[in-house]
């Protein structure tokens, strides 16, 4: 029954060979079986089990949809009205959200059940999960290692059958890294797709929210949920969303593949290469036609970033004060002392120094200097992603450098620890959907992904790319020893 | 160009964020060094290419002005630290 996705267990249930209740109750006695691993923070299962009970009386009535009783974990960035939403903070370890976010709304309105909010980086800053106020995250394939992040509690729950799906968020990697460390496949939308109402704010030019499956039809499914236009988010496109399941089974022969020659040099490992290139070579027996493009300003992507992400993010942290909700420090002096206060003792090492980074380069005399010029470079890196996308149609690449790296490895040297989202990066910097699919195994016999990039709205195709490389293939059923 | 202490504590100052002495040496350090990594944006002459804010370029969408929001300040005020008679309670600013 775990093994099954999301497709599979919406067949079961519209058949009554399984029940939506049934269901949840199996995954959460999972969650608590595989607790070590951390993947959540919270759980309500008096809350989610009324919703798989009312899941089942629309599937009863033949009123259900595709995702009609399906548990699905949220990354606990996402507010759900009446759910702990900590966003991975001890800035907010008492927040239960007062509202839902429109990817919540959605899914409700969709039947399907929230199982557990799942563990984070604090404020989706960081790419191991280890700057959680809630502890780390293992990786199911060995719990020596990290599972990535940010959304690294979405990525090991569905890794190890804790949940059919999930949803994560990518601001510069968050969904596709953690992907490609615990074998998932893992979409973030075109800047825009998905609403960004009730989802806790990191870098609001940056940030989009999308979901974390094991296959690319489930994505499709689950995509299909989040996407549309919503007046509540000033960002949000009105741009038609496509049935994302209805292109996947096209055929991809004559398809233009760009290998970009930065994302292949030095730097990339040597056994992430090789399963790299094995793919490439399934993809030319599926009939697409290979061709180089270049993305020479891949290497300013990170800089640029950690302006711009740490500039955004110091304005949005300034709404945690400690005076309509959240912590708020015990003693103080006056009312800059109790902001001074409580802001110190809730927010964690990483998300501070972020916030002391943006507020350095949004100060006056820095701002021409940095900001400015990140911006510019902002526009140069999406100007090298259109050029290439005038010689191919989908981008293809390595998601990560390495495999995943052990717990600790790069938790005292931040910039070590951002140059794990070198591949990704740059597609956020220019708003363009990306995706992680798993490929195989490194060296150390961890998952290897691997990264297709689109065109702007162009989801449907990286899908359908996906997809047909997953009826190849079979990396995206291997699972973890001991957790099926 | 890197941080010294000075700065650091200027910049935790400007952020609210209280910090220790102890903090601040780490803290020069690490912010020292990624400024180290933003600095290699400079390579680049930029002076031709204009701002981009976002990948849309769009502009911000325009609402009739009607209320469009039920009134929910009872709940949302459940969550608070400290409220009184529907106002959120901080510590005296005005003697």
């Amino acid at each position: 029954m775990f093994n099954k996705t999301v497709a599979e267990l919406s067949t079961l249930l519209k058949a009554k060979k399984a029940s939506s209740v049934e269901l949840t109750q199996g995954y959460l006695d999972r969650i608590s079986k595989y607790k070590e691993l951390n993947a959540f923070i919270s759980l309500d299962p008096a809350r989610s089990l009324a919703q798989a009970r009312a899941a089942d009386e629309r599937l009863a009535k033949g009123q259900a949809g595709p995702l009609t009783g399906i548990p699905i974990a949220q990354k606990d960035i996402f507010c759900a009205d009446g759910w702990l939403t900590t966003c991975g903070s001890k800035m907010l370890s008492n927040f239960v959200a007062p509202y839902d976010a429109t990817v919540i709304e959605r899914f409700n309105a969709a039947g399907a059940v929230c199982l557990g909010k799942t563990n984070m980086d604090e404020f989706a800053m960081g790419s191991s999960n280890e700057t959680s106020f809630y502890g780390p995250v293992k990786n199911p394939w060995d719990t020596q290692a990290v599972p990535g992040g940010s959304s690294g509690g979405s990525a090991a729950a569905v890794a190890a059958r804790l949940a059919p799906a999930a949803t994560g968020t990518d601001t510069g990697g968050s969904i596709r890294q953690p992907a490609a460390l615990t074998g998932i496949t893992g979409i973030k939308p075109s800047y825009g797709r998905v609403s960004r109402y009730g989802m806790i704010a990191f870098a609001s030019s940056l940030d989009q929210g999308g979901p974390m499956t094991r296959t690319a039809e489930d994505a499709a499914l689950l995509l299909n949920a989040m996407c549309g236009f919503d007046v509540r988010d000033s960002t949000s496109v009105d741009q038609p969303v496509p049935d994302f399941t209805a292109s996947l089974h096209k055929s991809i022969k004559g398809l233009r593949i760009g290998l970009p020659k930065e994302y292949f040099g030095a730097g990339l490992g040597a056994d992430v290469a090789k399963v790299i290139e094995a793919a490439i070579a399934e993809y030319k027996k599926l009939g697409a036609e290979i061709v180089e493009v270049s993305l020479p300003n891949s290497q300013l992507a990170i800089p640029c970033y950690y302006v711009l992400a740490p500039a955004e993010a110091s304005s949005n942290l300034a709404r945690f004060d400690g005076v309509r909700y959240g912590h708020r420090a015990a003693e103080y002096k006056d009312l800059s002392d109790m902001y001074c206060k409580t802001r110190a003792q809730g927010f964690g090492a990483e998300v501070k120094r972020r916030i002391l980074i943006g507020t350095y380069v949004l100060s006056a005399g820095y701002y021409d200097a940095y900001y400015l010029q990140a911006q510019r470079l902002r526009r140069l890196i999406t100007d090298d992603f259109n050029r290439a996308f005038e010689k191919c149609d989908v981008i293809l690449g390595p998601t990560t450098p390495t495999t995943a790296f052990n717990l600790g490895a790069k938790k005292d040297d931040p910039v070590a620890m951002y140059l794990s989202d070198i591949y990704t990066i740059s597609v956020n910097l220019a708003g363009l959907p990306g995706m992680s699919i798993p490929a195989g195994f490194g060296a150390d016999s961890r998952p290897v992904g691997l990264q297709l990039i689109g065109k702007y709205f162009d989801e449907a195709r990286l899908l359908n790319v996906a997809h047909q490389y997953q009826q190849a293939t079979g990396w995206h059923q291997q699972a973890p020893k001991g957790f099926v | 160009m890197s941080f010294d202490r000075k700065d650091v504590i200027k910049i935790a100052h400007l952020a609210r964020l209280d910090i220790t002495e102890a903090e601040v040496t780490a803290t020069t350090e690490s912010l020292s060094r990624i400024l180290g990594l933003i600095e290699q944006m400079n390579a680049v002459d930029t002076k031709a290419v204009a701002p981009m804010a976002h990948p849309q370029d769009a502009a911000l969408r325009l609402r009739d002005d009607r209320v469009s929001e039920p009134d929910q300040r009872d709940k949302f005020q459940q969550i608070a630290p400290a409220t009184e008679a529907g106002l959120y309670l901080v510590p005296k600013v005005i003697e």
